[in-house]
């Protein structure tokens, strides 16, 4: 049974196993430097549906699918599916996975989707809750920027700390039994606002609590960074990352070059003219779930620490004046 | 768990680091933009003035044109690209205003005729008449009352 | 051909200060159009636009303002003409034309074209 260590951390004793990944990405993302560890890129940003929110679902289930075809499970041995997106009502996700006759729970974390449903989806396992559960997340440049921006077609700029959401879905198999990288123990992170008000610059509204669950984890663990390979944020962008180690340099905590970030790491942020990099639930999700995921198997990382991160945004409540807040979960894997 | 800054520290310290907008490009592609924009309405004026229509023909017909240009221009996928490059150079002509009544309403084309482009279709320029005829309307009390105290 | 420098030299001063409202005070760019319109009626009240469409042309007439501008003179002249319904009346009778085109072009290009992402 999972254990708490110190204040926020969780110790899964069953050690469930990320099994398979898989992640499907859109154009741009196919033109990046990762493009080659993602399972297919598509090129149609409507992937051949009639709109935007179909198209992210489309993305949704077809990551799944594949991941499912991968770790060599059938949708039936799922018992359940974790998921969530940025849409309103979690549409991507609801839509995606309606026709697949599994249990389902939608989940809201904005960019930390990922982590949280790899969270919950652990100790589900590690409780003998589940034996396989599928976590999944997915965001679209398109429907995203309908529901929180400009019409595509707007003719505006983007503002230097703007983030540039993500087309693309994962999604991970998690078991109690098989072969992959193991998830020993995850933190949950509290919900951190330090008042930051610009939609354009999400990643001044994650960066504090990223760090906030980074100093817990470490705090919690007895651990340091050099117990860590690689200190992966979730979607903080390049301003957000050096406000990290602003923060994190305050708590005498010093991320020396262990530190990366999903959000500056599926483009070329000078070539693909993407200022400040990327963010969206689908970010994180496909940079694990493809990329890291192989690095993994190919002996290269031993332990990282996975820390998706979410800007718990409302246009609404940013119109009525308010200040955004944010949260950062995370999940340590080990080879 | 301690807190090494406070909210309000924090804020200062992200607006100092906060990397600035290009302004100076910026303001060159605005001029540059928005200065070829009135010169394509000042050349349409011009050609209709040579036909011999009067000032107030002149007027309407070059900015129905102007429309048309930003609607055609939105409708074949340019004009965020105009608007990307030059900013305010693109938004602030009559052009722009074509555009951010256009974009919602293709946008919104998925959720019907009605409540999609109807509707939306005023999302972003609706703001504009809503203050530019109030103003009008104020601006008339005001050159009412003007008269009558003259 | 002074006239297409002229235009080109006002209008692209006038979205100058548009970019320099969107640089400088994080003015949102649909904040900026209403203040835009707004000025224009103002500056079209005290008489001041004019005198800019008469230099500058389309210079003055295409940017945002000169939309305010015609509001203006459009109230006034019915103004002038029915005296306090006027009021009611002179702004969009003015801008008929322009608003008339939005709708009928926007409607028409909207329902015939489809939205594709930047690349």
């Amino acid at each position: 049974m999972a254990k708490r260590l110190g204040q926020q951390t969780i110790v899964l004793d069953k050690q469930p196993i990320v099994l398979a990944g898989a992640a499907i990405v859109g154009r741009k993302e196919g033109d990046g430097p990762l493009a080659k560890y993602f399972d297919e890129v598509v090129d149609d940003e409507y992937a051949g549906e009639k709109t935007f929110e179909a198209a992210e679902s489309r993305l949704m289930r077809d990551a799944f699918i594949k991941a499912l075809e991968k770790s060599g499970k059938a949708a039936k041995d799922i018992n359940v599916i974790l998921s969530g997106d940025l849409l309103n009502q979690c549409t991507a996700a609801s839509y995606a996975f309606r026709d697949s006759d599994t249990p389902y729970l939608g989940l809201f974390g904005a960019c930390s989707t990922m982590s949280e449903s790899m969270l919950i989806g652990s100790i589900l396992i590690d409780s003998g809750a589940a034996d396989y559960v599928a976590c999944a997340a997915s965001s679209h440049f398109c429907s995203a920027e309908r529901q929180f921006r400009f019409p595509l077609e707007y003719g505006s700029q983007r503002t230097p700390t703007a983030q540039w959401t993500v087309t693309g879905a994962g999604t991970v198999i998690l078991g109690k039994d098989g072969q992959g990288p193991r998830i020993t123990c995850v933190t949950p992170g509290k919900i951190i606002d330090e008042g930051i008000k610009d939609a354009n610059n999400m990643g001044a509204a994650m960066s504090p609590a990223a760090c906030d669950t980074i100093v817990q984890h470490l705090q919690d663990t007895g651990r340091s960074v050099d117990d860590y390979d690689l200190i992966l944020t979730g979607d903080l962008g390049s301003f957000g990352s050096a406000m990290l180690r602003e923060l994190t340099v305050r708590n005498h905590i010093d991320l020396k070059s262990k530190h990366n970030d999903c959000g500056m790491m599926i483009f070329d942020l000078a070539r693909q003219g993407v200022d400040c990099g990327e963010s969206g639930c689908g970010c994180s999700a496909a940079v694990f779930s493809a990329y890291i995921l192989e690095q993994f198997r190919l002996g290269l990382l031993k332990r990282i620490l996975f820390i998706a991160t979410g800007a718990l945004l409302s246009p609404t409540r940013t119109q009525q004046g308010e200040t955004i807040p944010g949260i950062a979960h995370a999940v340590c894997v080990e080879a | 768990m301690k807190k090494p800054i406070s909210k309000h520290e924090y804020q200062k310290l992200v607006e100092k680091k906060a990397p600035g907008s290009h302004v100076v490009r910026n303001l060159f592609a605005a001029f540059f933009t928005g200065g070829l924009i009135c010169t394509v309405g000042q050349g349409i004026m011009m050609l209709v003035k040579s036909f011999g229509a009067d000032k107030d023909t002149v007027a309407a017909v070059t900015s129905i044109t102007m429309i048309f240009l930003g609607a055609f221009l939105t409708g074949i996928n340019v004009y965020d690209e105009i608007g990307k490059f030059g900013g305010a150079g693109a938004s602030v002509p009559i052009t722009g205003f074509s555009n951010s009544i256009v974009s919602p309403a293709m946008e919104f084309k998925k959720e019907g005729y009605v409540m999609g482009v109807g509707a939306k279709m005023f999302l972003i320029a609706g703001p504009v008449l809503v203050y530019g005829i109030f103003a009008s309307v104020v601006a008339g009390i005001v050159y009412f009352i003007w008269k009558q105290v003259m | 051909m002074i006239d297409l420098l002229k235009a080109f030299l006002l209008g692209g001063v006038i979205c100058v200060i548009g970019q320099l409202l969107i640089d400088l005070t994080k003015l949102t760019p649909a904040r900026i159009m209403v203040l835009f319109v707004v000025c224009g009626v103002v500056l079209g009240l005290l008489g001041i636009y004019p005198c800019l469409v008469d230099w500058g042309g389309a210079g003055a007439t295409v940017p945002l303002t000169g939309f305010g501008n015609v509001l203006a003179k459009g109230v006034m002249k019915d103004v002038d003409e029915f005296g306090f319904l006027g009021v009611f009346t002179g702004g969009v009778k003015a801008a008929a034309a322009g608003i008339t085109a939005a709708v009928t072009f926007g409607y028409i290009i909207a329902i015939t074209s489809k939205a594709r992402i930047k690349k």
